[in-house]
């Protein structure tokens, strides 16, 4: 298969992170965003691990692209995925067990996140390994973005702390609903607001443009057609 | 990507072998980074894991600033191994020591299958009263949002007071002072904790009790 032409490199890291965010944008990876950002800590742990299964299967896919026959690639893929997680899981247990522990089931899950397997049959499959790497960064990179941008706002609130540090001070009253599970609503909600409102705001001046270009080209056609019409009359 | 389809639509014949070879090919290189990187972290993990377990010994042991373990050898307790003995073979229990010297209670760690996979718990007992001292969950794989609540500190707080042997009863029903309350929505989960602890009681209070009575030591 010929690889396909596509954005620079940059580009394709940045949408990932913004444009084509895949919660904010896509919606995807939702259960491990509402489940485990109840602090900055597992929000951060989570992201990177997800962020270097991605990397990793990304790279190992596109690299294998030419080799690995169409009817098996699903098989092939999720294997490369499980493998990297299951990798991921011994690494996060060693280095950093208390967080794993905390992390519980989620760090196996990471596996069916269908952000991953999404990047290898619509990317990774069919581009080069370095733009397959950046396509990988910049997705794990938004992904853990907005995972930070969940986490940091509900251990403030439902806690009082930032990475476990007290900083609301001792007559802050924890407001628990955000560390349990309808804090995660809310939150996600919030974002998902906050970035269609972005979204619509920059959009506006383009549009319009769009709407003052084409009012322009109706002023310029008007003279003509009257002309036409007075010279019909003559 | 090779094997694709042609240009009248239909996939390219590839033979069964390519396509074994492929997914066997992917396997063994996925088991090989698995056993490399699992005997890289092992050391690593085996000491957090003892680090872990001497926490929890002293945690639900309460008073204790020091333990022993002891070893079961032909069905009576022991501090010392016979010669040869592996240490990892042998089951265990873990008596707790207070700075004076004296005994705090044992600390017992058992396991049962829970809703999701095995729960692996410690939990502190003291014969004299006879009852629990302290709990905490060594290891779970608990549904997140449900079976997990198990290691609610909440939860667990109920276990340094209770008698034995424990009673299940749903939350917010206990009467009596072994009546150990179970989880609404983790029902599962906590009624395997509970049952754990009276199965691991039924087989170590004889042996406790003939070691205190110092027929062995």
């Amino acid at each position: 298969m010929t690889t396909a032409p596509g954005p620079a490199a940059s580009e394709l890291l940045l949408r990932g992170i913004w444009r084509e965010n895949p919660v904010l944008v896509a919606t995807l990876g939702l259960c491990p965003t509402l489940a485990v950002t109840n602090s900055i800590a597992n929000s951060l742990t989570m992201g990177i691990a997800t962020l270097c299964v991605l990397v990793c299967s990304s790279v190992l896919v596109s690299s294998a692209r030419k080799y690995v026959p169409n009817q098996v690639r699903i098989s092939t893929y999720i294997l490369i995925i499980a493998t990297f997680v299951t990798l991921a899981d011994m690494v996060l247990e060693a280095i950093v067990p208390a967080i794993h522990k905390a992390l519980g089931a989620f760090i196996a899950l990471i596996v069916v996140n269908c952000m991953i397997l999404g990047r290898q049959e619509a990317f990774a499959s069919k581009n080069t390994v370095g733009r397959s790497a950046m396509d990988a960064l910049g997705v794990g990179a938004g992904f853990t973005l907005t995972l930070l941008l969940m986490g940091a706002p509900r251990e403030l609130l439902g806690a009082g702390s930032l990475l476990g540090y007290n900083v609301m001070g001792p007559r802050f009253e924890p407001w628990v609903i955000m560390i349990l599970p309808p804090g995660g609503f809310l939150m996600i909600g919030l974002l998902l607001i906050g970035k269609n409102w972005w979204a619509l705001r920059t959009a506006q001046p383009k549009a319009e443009r769009i709407a003052a270009m084409a009012a322009a080209r109706a002023a310029a056609a008007q003279p003509a057609q009257a002309r036409t019409r007075e010279g019909a009359l003559v | 990507m090779s094997g694709g389809t042609n240009a009248t639509g239909t996939a390219p014949k590839v033979s069964s072998v390519r396509l074994l070879s492929t997914m066997g090919g992917a396997g063994a290189l996925a088991g090989l980074l698995i056993v490399l990187v699992y005997q890289f972290t092992l050391p690593t993990v085996l000491a957090n894991r003892a680090a872990r377990l001497e926490t929890a010994i002293l945690q639900v042991v309460p008073g204790s600033t020091r333990y022993d373990t002891l070893y079961v050898v032909e069905g009576a307790l022991t501090a010392t191994l016979p010669p040869g003995a592996d240490a990892r073979k042998l089951d265990k229990v873990y008596l707790g020591v207070s700075e004076a010297g004296g005994a705090t209670g044992f600390a017992i760690p058992t396991s049962q299958a829970g809703f999701q996979d095995v729960i692996e718990i410690i939990f502190g007992y003291d014969p004299g009263k006879p009852g629990t001292l302290g709990l905490v969950i060594l290891s779970s794989r608990e549904t997140p949002g449900l079976g997990d609540k198990i290691e609610a500190p909440r939860w667990l707080a109920q276990f340094t007071t209770l008698t034995t042997p424990l009673t299940a009863v749903k939350a917010g029903a206990a009467q009596n002072p072994g009546d150990a309350q179970m989880i609404t929505g983790a029902t599962i989960s906590s009624r395997t904790v509970i049952a754990a602890i009276n199965k691991a009681l039924e087989r170590w209070t004889p042996i406790l009790a003939a070691y205190r009575a110092g027929g062995t030591s």
